[in-house]
């Protein structure tokens, strides 16, 4: 379970994020939804406890990032923004330079390995050089890095850009695998479709703060809207959202 | 095993696998020095050797005005070569190089030299240019050993002794050593030899900081449970083994430099031998952790490949400074220098060099004070990975 209670964030003058609350549940994929520039990035950072929030909390399994990070983040895998991956090793390599940063020893590492590899379909590449391959193979080794140490809770922030469309495709497959398994997903996006194809909650923000919340039946409804879009921008209140 | 470990075998597994990283931390780096510096070396030898049997060349003007002038230059074994010429053309001749030195004898030298009157010759050479210099510098010195023999005739003949005329008899006593020689001309081996340190670690120190954050590997990187100071200190541990192996290579590079360089022709010594390898690696290795400290402070700030290898450039520079400004004011190896990193190192690696007893006081606090400022600079470092801007 993924909790934010409260967030603020100030960079200079600029209210990034102000006062954002939610809750992400196990066995439930929830979304993050905005325009670029709405503080998404922002929050997902406090979450995950590389940027400390001004104010409020970040928990994940009710563990509070900034006091017991180390803890917080052993039960959280994250994909970044920027998922880069080390282009000189191989998958394998990429995968098992987090799960020893995670301290996972060898033997357990490598039947970890093994059933990402199986589970995301790379034993075809597992031990090829990351160097050369497609947009769909990277963002594999990048999720299965994320999911190295097995966390009940994954953030992914924007996984989906600049992926094509079958990589798209994939992505949507193993993120809906995970939460079978009983996961906690949260993620962020801009795109108002991907979410609504793949979210069961819903969490929309605009200039830093949350502007509703819920399932998206729920959200279109409270909105008098007929689609979900529509009830996005209707929210929102001006066409950017940014301000 | 611990995080800073699993950081080091990634980070030096990843490099090796680099081919810029390894050439310029086994190949560029360490070879450089040797190579340049043996060639240069060797020029400079066959140089001083050549010119020293080379008999002195000289035009002469008007010898029919001095023939005792020109016989005594004759047998000093210079070789003369008359020609007529004007003021004007011998310093055109002396600029355009058709001729190195010339020496002109005016018509009143023989009425002047008969009348025990200064007798004026005119020497034409260009002192801006190393080689002539040289030997205008030569004739000088025979023109002046002919005038003072002529003198020493002219008192004699006086009925005055000639020693009157040599009040003072300077002895000249050269103490250099033949090692102490050779150390003026390996002087700034030295500096290769920390240009080669440096170089082994630069392109590690930049791939795994501006490079992490390039490849856009950071942020997953700062969002794992691990200890930021893990982190850097895994990072410059592997920026310290590649500057070692260079450090090794680049001095068994010049131990075999040295072998083919023939100083002894010289009349110089090159102590540079295994031994004198291994103390110099030594007296490097404090060294190694500043340097890879100091790049890795560097390349935190920048945001990219190209602007960390801008500013990692001028860092290369850095150790010159001390070594430059040494030399400027020529100072001696003292204790109290031996505080200040890449300078300690040179005084230490030249006092090896010219086989002088070294105080262990002055090994430990090269070391130490080496030592200390990489310790600070590590946890600088750490710091600055602790911040929220370090996501850039």
């Amino acid at each position: 379970m993924i909790e934010a209670a409260a967030l603020s964030k100030r960079f200079g003058t600029v209210e990034a994020v102000s006062d954002v609350s939610f809750v992400a549940r196990d066995g439930e994929i929830t979304g993050l939804l905005g325009p670029n520039g709405a503080g998404k990035s922002t929050c997902l950072r406090m979450m995950y406890g590389v940027l400390t929030p001004a104010s409020g909390c970040a928990r994940i399994d009710s563990l509070d990032v900034r006091g017991e990070t180390s803890a917080a983040r052993a039960h959280l895998g994250v994909l970044p923004h920027a998922a880069g991956l080390y282009n000189n090793l191989t998958a394998r390599e990429n995968i098992a330079y987090f799960g020893s940063l995670h301290g996972m020893g060898r033997g357990r590492l490598d039947r970890r390995t093994a059933e990402l590899a199986r589970a995301l379909d790379m034993e075809g590449f597992i031990d090829r050089r990351v160097k050369g391959f497609s947009q769909g193979q990277r963002i594999k080794v990048a999720l299965a890095r994320a999911l190295v140490h097995d966390p009940g809770n994954l953030i992914l922030d924007e996984p989906t850009n600049g992926l094509d469309v079958m990589a798209i495709r994939s992505l949507r497959d193993m993120l809906r695998t995970l939460k079978a398994e009983g996961r906690c997903i949260l993620f962020s996006s801009h795109v108002m479709q991907e979410v609504a194809a793949l979210c069961d909650r819903v969490v929309i923000i605009g200039h830093g703060r949350v502007l509703a919340q819920g399932t998206p039946e729920a959200i279109r409804e409270q909105s008098g809207a007929q689609s979900l879009e529509e009830a996005f921008l209707h929210v929102l209140g001006t066409p950017t959202g940014v301000g | 095993m611990p995080a800073f470990l699993t950081v080091f075998a990634k980070e030096f597994l990843e490099n090796l696998r680099d081919r810029r990283t390894l050439l310029s931390a086994l190949l560029f780096g360490p070879l450089f020095g040797p190579i340049l510096f043996g060639a240069m070396v060797s020029r400079m030898l066959n140089q001083s050797v050549a010119e020293s049997d080379e008999p002195l060349r000289l035009t002469v003007s008007g010898r029919e005005h001095a023939p005792g002038l020109i016989s005594y230059l004759e047998s000093q074994r210079v070789q003369l070569k008359f020609e007529s010429l004007s003021e004007h053309a011998a310093r055109d001749a002396v600029h355009a190089g058709s001729a190195q030195v010339i020496l002109i004898v005016p018509e009143e030298y023989g009425t002047r030299f008969t009348a025990a009157l200064p007798a004026p010759v005119l020497l034409f050479a260009d002192s801006a240019d190393s080689q002539t210099r040289k030997s205008a510098d030569r004739a000088r010195l025979l023109l002046a050993g002919y005038g003072s023999g002529i003198a020493q005739l002219r008192l004699q003949v006086r009925g005055v002794s000639p020693l009157l005329a040599v009040p003072v008899a300077v002895n000249d006593i050269d103490v250099a050593t033949p090692t102490g020689r050779a150390v003026v001309v390996l002087g700034f081996m030295t500096y290769f030899v920390l240009f080669a340190v440096l170089m082994g670690g630069l392109y590690l120190a930049i791939d795994s900081t501006a490079g992490e954050r390039e490849r856009g590997s950071l942020e997953a990187l700062l969002s794992l449970p691990v200890a930021r100071g893990s982190l850097v200190g895994g990072k410059i541990l592997a920026t310290c083994s590649y500057m070692c192996a260079s450090l090794a290579i680049s001095l068994t590079a010049f131990v075999f430099v040295f072998r083919f360089v023939s100083l002894e022709r010289l009349g110089m010594s090159a102590n540079l031998g295994v031994s004198t390898a291994l103390k110099f690696f030594a007296i490097c290795l404090p060294f190694v952790p500043l340097g890879a400290a100091l790049m890795t402070f560097v390349a935190s700030f920048t945001r990219s490949y190209r602007e960390a290898q801008t500013y990692l450039t001028s860092v290369l520079l850095v150790p010159t400074l001390p070594i430059a400004f040494a030399s400027i004011y020529s100072l001696k190896t003292k204790s109290s220098l031996m505080f200040i990193p890449s300078l300690s190192q040179h005084l230490l690696m030249t006092g090896v060099l010219k086989e002088e007893p070294i105080a262990l006081f002055d090994v430990l606090a090269s070391a130490g004070s080496s030592l200390a400022f990489a310790l600070v600079l590590i946890l600088v470092t750490a710091r600055h990975w602790r911040r929220e801007t370090m996501l850039g």
